[in-house]
C-alpha cells in the first residue's frame, strides 16, 4: 500500500485497512446500491402517481427521496466515504453542491418575488387605468 | 480512525514530502473537477427550467405531453447501465478482457436504448405541436433533456473508443486511467437524470 497516504482517486473503491471497510465483496456493493436505487426510482414513481398522500408535501417528498438516492449513487457507485483518503473528493463535492443550490434556489427565489411584484390585482389595473 | 491513521502515518515520511500523488489520483481528482462544473452547468439548466415550468403560452402542458410509463423505462435503462459499468469496472481493474467487452456491450446496449426513448419522445413531441419554440417551457424542456441526452451520446462514442483502445493496446495505465475517468462520467450522468425525472417528469407535471 504505497499510497495509502495518499488521497483517493474519486470512484475507486478502498484498499486501505484503515478505512471502514464494509464485510462485502465489491459485486455486492454495487449491487447493494443498485438495489437502493431501484426502491428510490420505485418509491419516487408510486409517490407521484399516488392520491394516498397528501398533494402539497408530494413535491418535497420527492426532492427528498431525489436526495437519498443521489447519495446512494455517490456511495455506492463512486465509493465516496468519509475517510481521511476521501477529504478532498468531499470538499470538491461540497463546494460542488454549494454552488448547485446557490443557482438553483437563488433562481427560484428571485423570480418568485419578480413574479409577485409584476403581477397587478385588478383594482390596481383600475386605478392604473384611470390615470 | 483518525487515531489509527494518525499512528500509520508517523511511521512514513509527511505528505508534503512524499512529491506529487500518482498519475491515477491526479487525473481521476481532476475529471472529478470536471464533472463537478459540469454539474454546476446543469444546475443553470435546470434553475430556468424551475422557472419557466408554467410559462407554457397558452401551448400544451408537461402532464399533456409526458409519458411516463416511457421515462420508468429510460431510468431503468439508465440505471442498470451505471450497475453494468461499475461491473466493467471491477472487470478491469482485474484486468480481465472478455468480461470487460461483455459489460461494456451491455453499457452501451442499455445507454443506446435510453438514447432511442428519448429521440422517440422528442420526435413525438415535435409532431404533436410541442417542438422548442411553441414555448418558454418547452425551450427549458429540450436544453436541459435535450443537454442531458447529448452527454449520454458522448458518453456512448467516447465508450466504443476506449473498447478500441482496450483491444488494440491492451490494459495499458494510460487506458485504465480513460477506463476511471469514463466510470466516473456515466455514474454523473446518471446522478443527473435522478434530477431530471424527479423535477421534469415528476414534480413538473403536477399543477
Amino acid at each position: 500500500m504505497t499510497d495509502a497516504l495518499y488521497d483517493r482517486a474519486p470512484g475507486e473503491i478502498s484498499t486501505s485497512p484503515e478505512a471502514e471497510r464494509m464485510q462485502l465483496s465489491d459485486v455486492g456493493i454495487y449491487t447493494i446500491g443498485l438495489a437502493l436505487a431501484v426502491i428510490f426510482t420505485a418509491t419516487s414513481f408510486w409517490v407521484a402517481n399516488t392520491s394516498l398522500l397528501w398533494a402539497l408535501g408530494v413535491p418535497i417528498g420527492l426532492v427528498v427521496l431525489a436526495i437519498a438516492q443521489m447519495g446512494v449513487h455517490l456511495v455506492f457507485f463512486l465509493h465516496i466515504t468519509t475517510a481521511p483518503d476521501n477529504t478532498n473528493n468531499v470538499l470538491a463535492l461540497a463546494f460542488g453542491l454549494f454552488i448547485v443550490i446557490l443557482v438553483i434556489a437563488g433562481s427560484l427565489w428571485i423570480m418568485t418575488n419578480l413574479n409577485e411584484n409584476m403581477m397587478l390585482s385588478p383594482q390596481g389595473m383600475s386605478l392604473k387605468m384611470q390615470h | 480512525m483518525n487515531v489509527a491513521v494518525g499512528t500509520k502515518q508517523d511511521t512514513f515520511a509527511p505528505a508534503s514530502e512524499m512529491g506529487p500523488a500518482p498519475k491515477r489520483i491526479v487525473i481521476a481528482f481532476g475529471f472529478w473537477v470536471f464533472l463537478l462544473s459540469d454539474i454546476v452547468m446543469f444546475s443553470a439548466l435546470f434553475a430556468a427550467y424551475a422557472v419557466l415550468a408554467h410559462a407554457t403560452a397558452g401551448g400544451p402542458t408537461g402532464a399533456q405531453l409526458f409519458n411516463q410509463v416511457s421515462v420508468a423505462i429510460q431510468t431503468a435503462c439508465l440505471l442498470l447501465s451505471s450497475y453494468t459499468c461499475g461491473m466493467m469496472s471491477l472487470a478491469r481493474s482485474a484486468q480481465r478482457r472478455d468480461q470487460t467487452y461483455i459489460f461494456a456491450a451491455v453499457t452501451f446496449v442499455l445507454g443506446a436504448a435510453f438514447l432511442f426513448l428519448e429521440f422517440h419522445e422528442f420526435a413525438d413531441m415535435i409532431a404533436r405541436g410541442a417542438p422548442p419554440q411553441r414555448s418558454a417551457f418547452l425551450s427549458a424542456f429540450f436544453t436541459l433533456v435535450g443537454c442531458h441526452g447529448l452527454h449520454v451520446t458522448a458518453g456512448l462514442i467516447w465508450l466504443g473508443v476506449l473498447m478500441a483502445q482496450v483491444a488494440v493496446r491492451g490494459f495499458r495505465p494510460s487506458v485504465q486511467r480513460r477506463l476511471m475517468c469514463f466510470a466516473l462520467f456515466w455514474h454523473a450522468l446518471d446522478i443527473i437524470w435522478v434530477w431530471v425525472f424527479t423535477a421534469v417528469y415528476l414534480i413538473g407535471v403536477r399543477p
